[in-house]
This record gives C-alpha cells, sequence and structure tokens, in this order.
C-alpha cells in the first residue's frame, strides 16, 4: 500500500521535473554543518528573492528551489555567460531524528540557511559516571 | 618490449586526444571567443556580462558579501572587482560539505572600448553585484533623418 503510493509520487515529481529542466538547474553551493542541536545548510543562490525561493519537505527528502531575477535592460546581448540558466534546485534526504516541522529558513544576500533541529529525544545527553 | 611500447603508446594517447576533442566540443567550448583574461569555469564569482547600444551590464553572481569591503575600480575599459569573502563558521560544528567559496577574489573584465568610464554605476541586491557602464554618447548608433 505504501509502495504504490510512494511511486506515484515520484511520477508526479518526473513529470515535474522534466518541465523545469527545459533549462537545466543549477546545483547551488552549500556548506553543511551539524552541532548539539541540529544540522545547519547554507546555500549560495545569488540573485534569488523571498519571493522566488521554495524550500519544501516531501517525506524525507529536503527540497531547495529558487529562480534568480537579474534587472536587464530590453533588447540585451549577451558577450559573456559564466551562468546559463536562473534556475537553481538541490534536495538532500533527511534521517529520522531531524524535526522537519520546525525549521527555521532566512535568505540574505543570495544565501539561504536552513536551521534544522534534532528532536528533543535525539539531543546527546552526557552521561554521568558514578563514582564510589 | 620497446617496439610495442612505442606502436602502441601514441596510438592510444591519440584515441585519448580525439576522445578529449570530441568531449571538448560537446560540453566545453563556449560559443564565445576566451578573452586573455578569462579564468577558469567555476571560478568565483561567476560573470555574465550583457550589452545594449546604450551600455554594458556586468553581473557578478556573489553571494553574503558585505558590498562595503568591495573594490570596483575601471580604468579606461578594464573593469576589476575585488574583495574578500568571509564566511562565518561555526565552532565546534562538525562540517560534513563545504563547497562554497572562501576567500580573496579579484576578476578583471575587458569592456568594449567605447565605453566611458565616467558613467558607472553599482549595485549589489540578492547577492548579485550589477555594474552599469554607459557607452559613449558619440559612438552610439544615431537614426539620421532625411531631409
Amino acid at each position: 500500500m505504501t509502495e504504490t503510493r510512494d511511486v506515484s509520487k515520484q511520477e508526479a515529481g518526473s513529470a515535474q521535473d522534466l518541465k523545469q529542466q527545459e533549462q537545466q538547474a543549477i546545483l547551488p553551493a552549500v556548506d553543511i554543518f551539524e552541532n548539539e542541536s541540529g544540522i545547519t545548510v547554507q546555500a549560495d543562490m545569488p540573485g534569488v528573492s523571498k519571493d522566488r525561493l521554495d524550500v519544501h519537505i516531501d517525506s524525507d527528502t529536503l527540497s531547495i528551489e529558487g529562480r534568480a531575477v537579474i534587472p536587464m535592460p530590453e533588447g540585451m546581448d549577451a558577450l559573456h555567460a559564466d551562468i546559463r540558466s536562473t534556475h537553481y534546485q538541490r534536495s538532500f534526504s533527511l534521517s529520522r531524528e531531524l524535526d522537519t516541522d520546525r525549521i527555521e529558513a532566512g535568505l540574505k544576500d543570495g544565501v539561504l540557511t536552513l536551521r534544522i533541529p534534532k528532536r528533543e529525544e535525539h539531543r546527546p545527553r552526557r552521561i554521568e559516571v558514578q563514582t564510589g | 618490449m620497446f617496439e610495442t611500447l612505442n606502436t602502441s603508446g601514441p596510438g592510444l594517447l591519440d584515441e585519448i586526444r580525439r576522445m578529449e576533442r570530441e568531449m571538448n566540443q560537446l560540453f566545453g567550448g563556449s560559443p564565445w571567443p576566451n578573452s586573455i583574461r578569462a579564468v577558469a569555469r567555476g571560478s568565483y564569482p561567476p560573470i555574465n556580462i550583457g550589452s545594449t547600444p546604450e551600455q554594458v551590464d556586468v553581473y557578478l553572481f556573489a553571494a553574503g558579501l558585505n558590498p562595503e569591503t568591495l573594490d570596483i575600480s575601471i580604468q579606461q575599459n578594464l573593469l576589476t572587482v575585488a574583495g574578500e569573502r568571509k564566511l562565518q563558521v561555526e565552532a565546534g560544528a562538525d562540517y560534513y560539505r563545504k563547497e562554497r567559496y572562501e576567500g580573496g577574489f579579484r576578476r578583471v573584465v575587458t569592456l568594449p572600448e567605447d565605453v566611458d568610464p565616467e558613467q558607472v554605476e553599482a549595485a549589489y541586491r540578492d547577492g548579485v553585484l550589477h555594474v552599469t557602464i554607459k557607452r559613449r554618447e558619440s559612438t552610439r548608433p544615431r537614426q539620421i533623418e532625411i531631409k
């Protein structure tokens, strides 16, 4: 039962992907680090404003998507282009101990910061060693 | 022993070079000729340059910079942008990935000959530095009326 549901989800996802792949997506550069309280993801997405950013979670997959908008005068010819796409996309699979309901996201100067806290019961506890 | 090395060696190398050329044609080649000051693909920050009859627009995709630390200068038609990107490093954290660029950078862009170094504007928004350089009035195409 759950299996069939998963498959249909995947199909829907790939159809969407096809539409977006008309323009090849840029894989944003990321830093990922973990401390006691959770995991932090930082992604460079220059040109993406808050309203063109989409962070979503589908079961255990975290997806980051964004569209860069750059002010361009009309009739501009490209002389040089390192960046050929305005679409950023990257996904990560999460593990169970992360609390996806309490993710915090911030965007500043094209840098996306995601704080994914660990569930309370998964935070490391120091175990006292009894002596005596 | 040496004979086999000599005969098979260059043949194999030729094959590799041919494959390299084909790969370059497929994926590498940019449709524009490379500038002598061009840097390797993937250098930070990536740059796009666009042109219209009125102006030249340079875009630097440099997220997370303090615009006050940027040094932008223009000499004739050479635009130089230098700066340093400092990342906040969390002490005591375990890093799984560190892909984001950190450190100093300097990029020099050769602009078309007719730009006016007196008319340059720069803006930093959402991590993109946008430099606009107007072209000289006299070199812009003009419509000539027939009397």
